[in-house]
């Protein structure tokens, strides 16, 4: 195995873990600030991928696209807030789970009778395709340079806001104690709006990004959102750094595992047992990291609460 | 049931009409729902535009949504055996559901025509007499692949596919038809979108060329990646990934990819060409492979009713075995397990105006019957 292979998997480390903070950074806010479980999040990304792929069939401008997706999914987080999800913050867990579970079904059936069962098409921006060279000879795809890049930024601008804003500021208040803040006259129900809508932007935003090097297609969301609800225990809910540092860590163990698992089973296995062996714990190497973050720290990396 | 179909049957004998006519009610149970909706819903209105073009109206179809999920699709099979009562069942697209539903069906004395999977536990030991498939035997395609992979003088082809059965059988049938060294294999995890890790590998690999097997979504995620990724070694695959469904969906990415099939819309028969215009005027697109199947499974069933009658199994049973029907593939015939026996083309990816479609360049293998044929005691 040359050293250009291993540095170009960790850039698809790195961009897988970007591209899951997107859809974590969401979650963990939404779980964190309103103890809300919310399964209908990978919905969400579904449609900001559809929304993207239709107005790129329509306009052929990328950049429209990814505003749609951020505007549809955004729309759509704060309408589903005020519809359904206000209803449920003072109930428990199992109902909340029920219920979003219940959107995930309308969400999907709904894409399903807009745009039919077969995936849409959305492709890389002309000006993003094709590999570039990276000093040391490593050909990379431009366009998982330009989600890395992005992914960055949108951390930088997450940690501003929380950190710098009075946004920022009745987030965190809201967080450890939502009796106090109302209190205090915040309108709690209007901020949970804001936050609902924000989680569901980045989600959209995620789902855009994606959907142009994958399929889009019904259902897409789920698998994701498997491992967002990973990153955010190994990050420790509600913490945004926490999701960054868990995001990239997933991204890393998946990828490097599916490249180094087998080569290690090779060393002592016949290649096709090596292969299946190798491609098996692979597919379990992050919930296998789960639990040892589990075991040394219950309540995640940058968890505050037990 | 049995008392009010022998009246009948008497009856319509008495009226002097032919005896065989007598109604037939068919239980389809397909995906409709979910991630893999387009092939069950193709499969459907192939089937159905059969049934509508032959005018005949003493078969009746009752069609359920199995959601990809095996419970499901048990539950549903028992209601329409118990409470339907259908004389044939069809419609499954999967093989961990056909091996689900397809076996109780056919013990307790159903017909059942298989319109897509072909596992190889159906087709070999497993095979019985009141199951028909009329699709292919799941190895057939990826073997035809291997096939023209050693035409075209590959010599060192990166071989991938899902890690579940059907993704196990794929790499096994290019490989039996293979004759060229391997620079690599890799099982990827079911359902899997981001594939840059396994294209780093190919990329290292040192391969000339590439074979795949990711049906679906998959395959479309992968051929983007591939495609972004600069690589360029030539691609080989089943025709599962550049169906009509989802060719529009990976875009230029795919054209010029070779892939093989046992139906394209290009194969030079009346029957196909008249298929191909009546499913666009009927439904507004172009037929995919499952819809051309879903066409010949009902037209296989609408030869036989015209033959002999479902009360007398063994009778209808020999009717269907003659596939005595007109098929989109041109030639078409059963082997002793059931299974078809039939050409399997090579055709390339092209752009017909706005739409991505395939068209043949040949031919790779003849009169292709399956390797578990031989272990079926029929």
């Amino acid at each position: 195995m040359s050293l250009i292979l291993l540095a170009e998997q960790v850039l698809n480390g790195l961009q897988f873990g970007i591209m899951l903070f997107l859809m974590a950074a969401g979650l963990t806010l939404v779980f964190g600030v309103m103890g809300l479980i919310n399964l209908a999040h990978g919905s969400l990304f579904m449609i900001g991928a559809f929304a993207a792929a239709a107005v790129a069939g329509a306009t052929g401008s990328f950049l429209l696209a990814l505003i749609a997706a951020l505007a549809a999914a955004a729309a759509a987080g704060a309408l589903v807030e005020v519809l359904v999800i206000r209803r449920l913050y003072a109930r428990d867990h199992l109902d909340q789970v029920l219920a979003t579970f219940a959107l995930i079904l309308i969400f999907s059936e709904s894409t399903r009778w807009l745009f039919g069962s077969f995936p849409l098409f959305l492709n890389i921006p002309e000006t993003l395709s094709g590999p570039v060279t990276l000093p040391g000879g490593i050909q990379y795809s431009l366009y998982r340079l330009t989600l890395i890049a992005i992914g960055l930024a949108v951390a930088f601008g997450l940690f501003l806001l929380i950190s710098r804003t009075r946004l920022g500021i009745r987030i965190r208040a809201g967080e450890s104690d939502r009796e106090m803040i109302a209190a205090l006259g915040v309108d709690i129900s209007k901020l949970y709006t804001i936050v609902f809508a924000l989680g569901a932007a980045l989600a959209g935003l995620a789902g855009a990004l994606v959907g142009a090097i994958q399929s889009v297609q019904v259902g897409m969301g789920e698998p994701v959102l498997i491992l967002a609800f990973v990153v955010i225990v190994i990050g420790g809910i509600g913490s945004i750094k926490g999701a960054l540092v868990g995001a990239i860590l997933v991204g890393l163990t998946d990828t490097l595992g599916k490249l180094l698992l087998p080569l290690f089973f090779g060393l002592f296995m016949d290649n096709a047992s090596a292969t299946s062996t190798g491609s098996a714990l692979a597919s379990m190497s992050i919930y296998i990291l789960m639990a040892i973050v589990l075991v040394m720290k219950p309540s995640g990396l940058y968890g505050a609460r037990a | 049931m049995k008392i009010k179909t022998l009246a009948l049957a008497t009856a319509l004998a008495a009226l002097g009409t032919a005896g065989l006519a007598e109604p037939l009610k068919v239980g389809m149970i397909t995906t409709l729902s979910g991630g893999g909706a387009g092939l069950g819903i193709d499969v459907r209105d192939g089937f159905m535009l059969a049934v509508k073009q032959s005018g005949n109206t003493d078969i009746e179809v009752v069609i359920e949504d199995d959601q990809r999920k095996p419970d499901i699709a048990v539950q549903l099979a028992d209601k329409m055996i118990q409470s339907e009562k259908v004389d044939v069942m069809t419609g499954i697209i999967w093989s961990n559901l056909a091996m689900a539903v397809i076996p109780s069906a056919t013990a307790q004395g159903k017909i059942y025509l298989s319109p897509n999977a072909g596992p190889s536990a159906l087709a070999g030991k497993g095979c019985h007499e009141n199951y028909f498939n009329v699709a292919w035997q799941n190895d057939n395609l990826h073997e035809a692949a291997g096939a023209h992979a050693t035409s075209e003088g590959y010599k060192n082809t990166f071989i991938l596919a899902p890690n579940y059965p059907a993704g196990v059988d794929a790499l096994t049938g290019f490989k039996s038809q293979y004759k060229g060294e391997l620079s690599g294999e890799l099982l990827t995890k079911l359902g899997q979108t981001d594939y840059a890790s396994e294209i780093a590998q190919i990329r290292a690999s040192g391969a000339d060329s590439v074979f795949f097997f990711l049906p679906g979504g998959m395959g479309i995620s992968f051929l983007k990646q591939y495609a972004d990724s600069g690589i360029g070694l030539p691609v080989v695959g089943p025709a599962f990934s550049f169906d009509q469904g989802i060719l529009q969906a990976v875009g230029d990415a795919a054209l010029g990819v070779r892939n093989t099939s046992q139906w394209s819309k290009d194969i030079d028969n009346a029957t196909n060409k008249a298929f191909v215009e009546s499913f666009q005027a009927e439904y507004g697109r172009l037929p995919s492979l499952y819809a051309s199947q879903g066409f010949d499974t009902a037209n296989l069933l609408l030869s036989a009713m015209g033959k002999a009658s479902i009360s007398d199994a063994e009778a209808f049973r020999a009717a269907l075995k003659e596939a005595d029907f007109s098929s989109t593939r041109g030639d078409f015939k059963f082997g002793n397990n059931n299974h078809p026996i039939q050409d399997i083309y090579v055709r390339e990816v092209i752009k017909e105006g706005d739409v991505f479609t395939n068209k043949i360049v040949g031919v790779a293998l003849e009169d292709h019957g399956d390797v578990y044929a031989a272990e079926c005691k029929m």
